[in-house]
């Protein structure tokens, strides 16, 4: 199926027209500087031992995240799994907050209090960042909720992997959506592997996983994520659908991840072929795919994409020397940001005891 | 002036005021609208606000709960009803993760101001999965406050409390306690908001304390009784009212003033709210003790459905004055 979609061109559709030159270099800065920014986080996490935890990259799906998230609007909200760097980069944070968080420092975005799988900047209508496979599905709904509860025209995207879609809460949050009418796009990232576990098997479908929203009576569609066109179309289309019409859809972007589910996942090169991992480079990068497309088009030289990756390499090297000079928590920092009430100095803070250490 | 109230009503009078205070409160959960409650605490507040306010919901703990936590984080004030805080079970990665842990896993950046209700309690003759006490349970994660009122005024006063704190709180409520009636303060005296965190002494005593919270306040208020007609025991009851926070002021002032303390907890013994309260006992108020802390708590098995010994399973007046009796 994303064969034959892949030859359907859709810079035709009026949200690609609507593209200036600079919109699409955009596009292609923001794919490179989530694969620098990870690249550069692997080199830290292999050779220093200074970043912790797991750390789940992106690299090869890029184009969904950036695609996706160039539609948002001020009142588009936006939430994911794990896998949340790029997400966190296209919503507009800085590497320097990123890199330091993935380094446990007191200068990363949520303090050193996250890590890797916890990145939020809900000023940038992003809201993480989640830990529990599908567990930030409901929340995705919530986001959508409050929309419609408060009046604004807008969406809320719930992405997720496609290990995500056998979990209960994403069921759950199916129907309510769908019943309710709330404006949310749940936007199913499939890279082919729950971790080690390949999609045929671990989930039972018919044709494909979106078409699961039959069963909720709701609209979905199947994505090629590697032609940002069809990304940036069809994403179009069912914002559009759940912003004026209040109704929710599941996307599903087919896409490839060429690490492990995470750094720690020593079967990557096992539980596929070293063949099917440089097929989907070859074919299917899509940053490459992006940037030929500019250059065909006459927007992009290989002379400024080269700048472009040049700037992107050395801001992520900029953001690994910002995060090891930066300061780690203390101590004490570790009793801060439980309670709203508490940190704010409240008078119901004051009453009662709240915390209970020796 | 106050007018006598069941407990259900001075919920519903607390949620009926906080609608009207905030446009941003909702209420949501199973059987909320429509069918006005499952146990009468809603009713009629639909017929009052409307869909829009009060949202019934589809049998779907994990989704209605999680989408009330999403939408609290975008300044929604939702005040989600379980039907029973026994099927707390199957949102628990929303009750925990999502709602507990955000906040700290932001830096800060995110607050909840959710409110999750319900009963929870046995003696409904229900079985064990439908006669958790978990606020305990609940209480053991940073992030997260409880409280479980044990009178009309309470339930309202708390109620009001936790609707306008801007962090989560869990408010445990009781089956039995729904149709019990006390004094509730007339609105029109004014806002009548008891902050989480104030332990209430129920009743002065001298020679021993008794502290409870929920249900078992008023147990304890009876075995009190028995405990000074029978045996000319002067029992002090304090009523915890909330667990997290916790007034723990108020455990050590009653302990140094009559050196001996049962503690009444409906959980179980093992990592009960008892179990917290007889630890800081222990270490602030060691040298005022006259004798060992004792407890009166659940037995220590699932909840047993038989009537015929149900209520033998939980603390009951008997059990707590046989226990005061071990150390009085």
């Amino acid at each position: 199926m994303s064969a034959d979609l892949h030859k359907l061109d859709f810079s035709g559709s009026p949200i690609n027209q609507s593209l200036s030159a600079d919109d699409k270099i955009e596009l292609y800065r923001k794919m490179v500087r989530v694969r620098r920014f990870e690249q550069a986080a692997l080199k830290a996490y292999a050779s220093g031992g200074e970043i912790g935890g797991f750390l789940h990259l992106y690299i090869g799906q890029e184009s969904v995240a950036v695609g996706t998230l160039s539609l948002c609007g001020d009142n588009d909200h936006h939430i994911t799994a794990y896998r949340c760097h790029a997400h966190a980069l296209a919503s507009g944070m800085n590497m320097n907050e990123c890199m330091a968080e993935l380094y446990g420092k007191a200068t990363g975005c949520s303090k050193g209090k996250g890590g890797s799988m916890h990145f939020f900047a809900p000023d940038k209508n992003y809201w993480g960042g989640h830990g529990i496979v599908a567990g930030q599905t409901p929340l995705g709904l919530g986001l959508g909720y409050g929309l419609k509860y408060k009046g604004l025209e807008g969406c809320a995207l719930s992405f997720m992997g496609e290990g995500a879609v056998n979990q209960g809460a994403f069921h759950e949050s199916l129907n309510i959506a769908a019943l309710f009418e709330i404006p949310v796009v749940f936007i199913i990232e499939n890279n082919g592997y729950s971790m080690g576990t390949s999609q045929k098997r671990s989930s039972s479908y018919r044709g494909c996983l979106a078409q699961r929203a039959e069963g909720y009576d709701m609209d979905w569609d199947v994505i090629d994520g590697s032609d940002m066109y069809q990304v940036r179309a069809k994403a179009h289309i069912a914002m559009e659908r759940a912003r004026k019409q209040h109704k929710p859809s599941i996307l599903e972007i087919t896409t490839y991840r060429y690490y492990g589910h995470s750094v720690a996942d020593a079967n990557y090169k096992k539980y596929r072929t070293p063949e099917e991992i440089q097929k989907y480079k070859d074919n299917h990068d899509p940053i490459n795919l992006w940037r030929q497309k500019l250059i065909t088009e006459g927007v992009l030289t290989d002379a400024s994409s080269k700048e472009i990756d040049e700037a992107a390499k050395k801001e992520a090297e900029a953001s690994v020397k910002f995060a090891e000079e930066s300061p780690p928590p203390t101590i004490a920092d570790i009793m801060d940001d439980v309670y709203w009430e508490s940190d704010h100095n409240t008078e119901a803070s004051k009453i009662g005891r709240h915390f209970f250490n020796d | 002036m106050s007018r006598e109230l069941q407990y259900r009503h001075a919920i519903r009078e607390a949620l009926d005021e906080e609608l009207a205070r905030d446009e941003n409160v909702v209420i949501m959960g199973e059987e909320v609208a429509q069918y006005n409650g499952a146990y009468k605490v809603t009713e009629g507040l639909w017929q009052k606000w409307g869909c829009k306010r009060i949202v019934d919901t589809p049998i779907s703990e994990a989704g209605f709960i999680g989408m009330g936590i999403g939408a609290s984080m975008l300044g929604v004030r939702p005040v989600m009803e379980l039907m029973f805080w026994s099927f707390h079970s199957v949102a628990f990665d929303q009750l925990v993760n999502n709602a507990a842990c955000v906040r700290y896993m932001s830096g800060g950046l995110i607050n909840v101001p959710i409110v999750m209700r319900g009963p929870a309690n046995g003696g409904t003759n229900v079985g064990a999965t439908h006669s958790h006490i978990p606020e305990g349970l609940f209480a053991a994660f940073p992030g997260l406050k409880v409280c479980a009122p044990a009178t009309p005024a309470d339930a309202k006063g708390l109620m009001k409390a936790a609707i306008r704190d801007n962090d989560p709180v869990y408010v445990m409520e009781n089956t039995l306690l729904y149709g019990m009636t006390g004094p509730v303060p007339d609105p029109a005296d004014g806002d009548f908001v008891i902050p989480l965190g104030k332990a209430d002494i129920k009743r002065e005593g001298s020679d021993i304390s008794l502290i409870a919270h929920g249900r078992s306040v008023l147990h304890a208020l009876e075995a009190a009784e028995i405990l000074q007609s029978e045996h000319q025991i002067s029992a002090e009851v304090l009523d915890l009212r909330s667990i997290r926070p916790l007034d723990q002021d108020a455990i050590l002032e009653t302990v140094r003033k009559t050196n001996r303390v049962v503690l009444v907890d409906e959980s179980k013994g093992f990592g009960g709210v008892s179990a917290m309260v007889s630890h800081l006992i222990q270490e602030h108020a060691f040298d005022y003790l006259d004798a060992p802390i004792k407890r009166v708590t659940t037995l220590d098995a699932p909840a047993i459905y038989s009537k015929y010994v149900e209520n033998d399973q939980l603390p009951n007046p008997k059990r707590i004055v046989e226990q005061v009796l071990t150390i009085a």
